[in-house]
């Protein structure tokens, strides 16, 4: 017998107590309860406040059980990496609740706005879990536009809000700005299906800005070039797997792979040693982001 | 190791942040003040106490320090009657955030019947959520000041264990130790203390409940007045311990009553920290290296004039 599919607000409260002392459990769920019925906001901000003297900033853990259920309670939710602290603060955010949608919006926006940095990420973390998605764009692009390298990775890692929500060119920045930062591509969700031919071009103008700057290029930003090459982005291809290090190499064969007409393939069966590592699986974009 | 318990670092480079991380500052307090010019309303404030427990905690991360604050009214800004009630108001939403670890500063300027009332008010705030209090003596009138911010301190039954009272100098200290309170002292040149007088104070007084700052911020003042003084205590004689207390120890004591700052968080950060909030760096854009580790002690010759007047 299965058990009923549970909320992802009733899994958070489930980590959070099996990884809290009792008393520390206590509070929590005293909290919740207080929350539900008629929150005043000095309530909210007490329990957001003390979220972390009470509970603590350990990781979660999940165990692979758990990560399964997250993502079969919301689909491509993962909260491999969030603490408790974080799980708390989203179990508060959601128990206050109303059934007004306007309410909720306009609650939050007050929370994000008097943040702190903690309080941020696990806000924006949470993006993918509040009721009317299409609502809370703007917030995550202000989240995206940040200059806390957390804070950006909190709307744009392990994240599956941007995917679902933001229109081509808050996506296309996005993906930029991650490299600007110096901020991996692999954990953005989505990353391959949402490549597109402006996001493309950006991306080869970027290459070129820094390689006229003798700047090292992120062997990732190849993975959304490969899909939608033009002609001049493989001639950019043929470059690095003429001149490049190895992880730029490989990366220029894994886009080569993913370009799919007679020009690309020409260019990646030149280099027959690659062709036959990316045929066999052995080069993954996985890797060259753990460089 | 050094904790410089009074910086304005919003005001500040990032070439103070690497001068005082490779000096061995490890922790810095941001207290709450105004910002050389008054706020015109409360909107500035709000976002004024984000950024300083927001953006400037993470910037400070990015140099190997790791940053706190305090939250609170400032005298000279209480005299705004309307902005003074909206951030009473306000103020309560912040006094819980991470990293905070005291209400302050708080204070007079001018002993106004406004800047008495916002005062008191927080001192109320303070005690109702067991923070330390930052309190700011003040430069005009400074030793009345500073006994009426002790006495209603105490009206107010706080423990003197809990309330700073900084900016002190050779007219006030024995007062505020009598009292049992916190005795720091600004190292800022030509308005509050020199350092050659602060080794004077220490050998005097001695290193119970006496600590130094820099207050360094958009003045002329020097963000590395805490390693400076210690390398002058240790040329005038004093003991290592006692320089550990003034320099370190003492004001780590004093904010530590938060539960908001203790030594694990340099020395041994949680997992979640390191891997966001104390080692990225975007602030070092691409390509440099984040400095984390402070040096056990300043390399004396690195800091160049020791002696602030």
């Amino acid at each position: 017998m299965t058990s009923p599919k549970r909320t992802p607000q009733e899994l958070l409260g489930s980590w959070v107590v099996a990884r809290s002392s009792a008393a520390a459990a206590d509070w929590f769920l005293g909290q919740i309860e207080r929350l539900k019925s008629s929150p005043s906001e000095k309530d909210i901000y007490l329990a957001l406040g003390y979220a972390t003297r009470k509970l603590g900033k350990s990781d979660l853990e999940l165990k692979a059980e758990e990560r399964a259920a997250a993502a079969a309670a919301r689909p491509y939710w993962d909260p491999s990496d969030w603490s408790v602290d974080q799980a708390a603060r989203i179990v508060f955010v959601l128990a206050g609740q109303t059934r007004d949608a306007k309410a909720f919006k306009t609650r939050l926006e007050t929370l994000f706005n008097t943040a702190d940095v903690w309080e941020l990420i696990a806000f924006y973390r949470g993006l993918p879990l509040y009721p009317n998605a299409a609502e809370h764009v703007a917030r995550a692009r202000e989240g995206t536009r940040s200059a806390m390298q957390p804070i950006f990775e909190a709307v744009a890692h392990r994240n599956p809000f941007p995917m679902e929500q933001f229109d081509e060119n808050a996506w296309n920045h996005m993906v930029l700005k991650a490299l600007f930062i110096g901020s991996k591509l692999a954990p953005i969700l989505g990353l391959d299906e949402r490549a597109n031919p402006r996001l493309m071009r950006m991306l080869c103008d970027y290459a070129h800005e820094r390689w006229a700057a003798q700047r090292p290029v992120s062997p990732e930003l190849w993975r959304c070039v490969g899909p939608h090459a033009d002609a001049a982005a493989l001639e950019d291809l043929g470059r690095v797997l003429a001149t490049g290090e190895k992880l730029e190499r490989q990366a220029a064969a894994l886009a080569l792979a993913a370009t799919r007409n007679p020009e690309a393939e020409r260019r990646l069966r030149a280099v027959p040693d690659l062709e036959d590592a990316v045929r066999a699986g052995t080069i993954r974009w996985i890797d060259i982001a753990r460089g | 190791m050094f904790l410089d318990s009074h910086t304005h670092m919003v005001s500040r480079t990032t070439d103070d942040y690497e001068r005082m991380a490779s000096a061995g500052v490890v922790a810095c307090i941001e207290p709450a003040f105004w910002l050389g010019q008054p706020r015109t309303n409360v909107g500035s404030y709000i976002d004024y106490l984000s950024l300083i427990c927001g953006f400037e905690r993470f910037r400070a991360g990015q140099f190997g320090l790791r940053h706190y604050c305090t939250v609170g009214l400032n005298p000279k800004e209480a005299n705004n009657e309307e902005l003074a009630e909206a951030v009473l108001e306000i103020l309560p939403r912040y006094a819980l955030k991470e990293g905070v670890v005291a209400i302050g500063e708080l204070g007079y300027d001018e002993q106004t019947a406004l800047e008495d009332k916002y005062f008191r008010a927080q001192l109320e705030l303070a005690k109702e959520l067991a923070l330390p209090v930052m309190i700011h003596t003040p430069h005009r009138d400074k030793r009345q000041g500073t006994l009426r911010s002790m006495a209603v301190a105490l009206e107010h039954k706080l423990d003197p264990s809990f309330v700073v009272i900084d900016h002190n100098n050779e007219e006030t200290v024995r007062e505020v130790l009598d009292r049992g309170f916190w005795a720091a002292f600004s190292i800022y040149p030509f308005t509050k203390m020199g350092n050659e007088r602060m080794v004077e104070i220490v050998r005097a007084y001695g290193a119970e409940r006496i600590f130094c700052d820099s207050a360094c911020d958009w003045g002329v003042s020097d963000p590395l007045a805490v390693p400076k003084t210690a390398e002058l205590m240790r040329r005038g004689g004093i003991s290592e311990d006692a320089i550990e207390k003034v320099t370190y120890l003492n004001p780590l004591a004093a904010y530590g009553k938060s539960g908001q700052i203790k030594e694990d968080d340099w020395l041994n950060p949680p997992p979640i920290d390191q891997r966001t909030l104390y080692m990225g760096n975007s602030v070092l854009r691409g390509g440099q290296t984040p400095k984390v580790g402070a040096a056990a002690r300043a390399d004396s010759a690195a800091l160049g004039d020791l002696k602030i007047v």
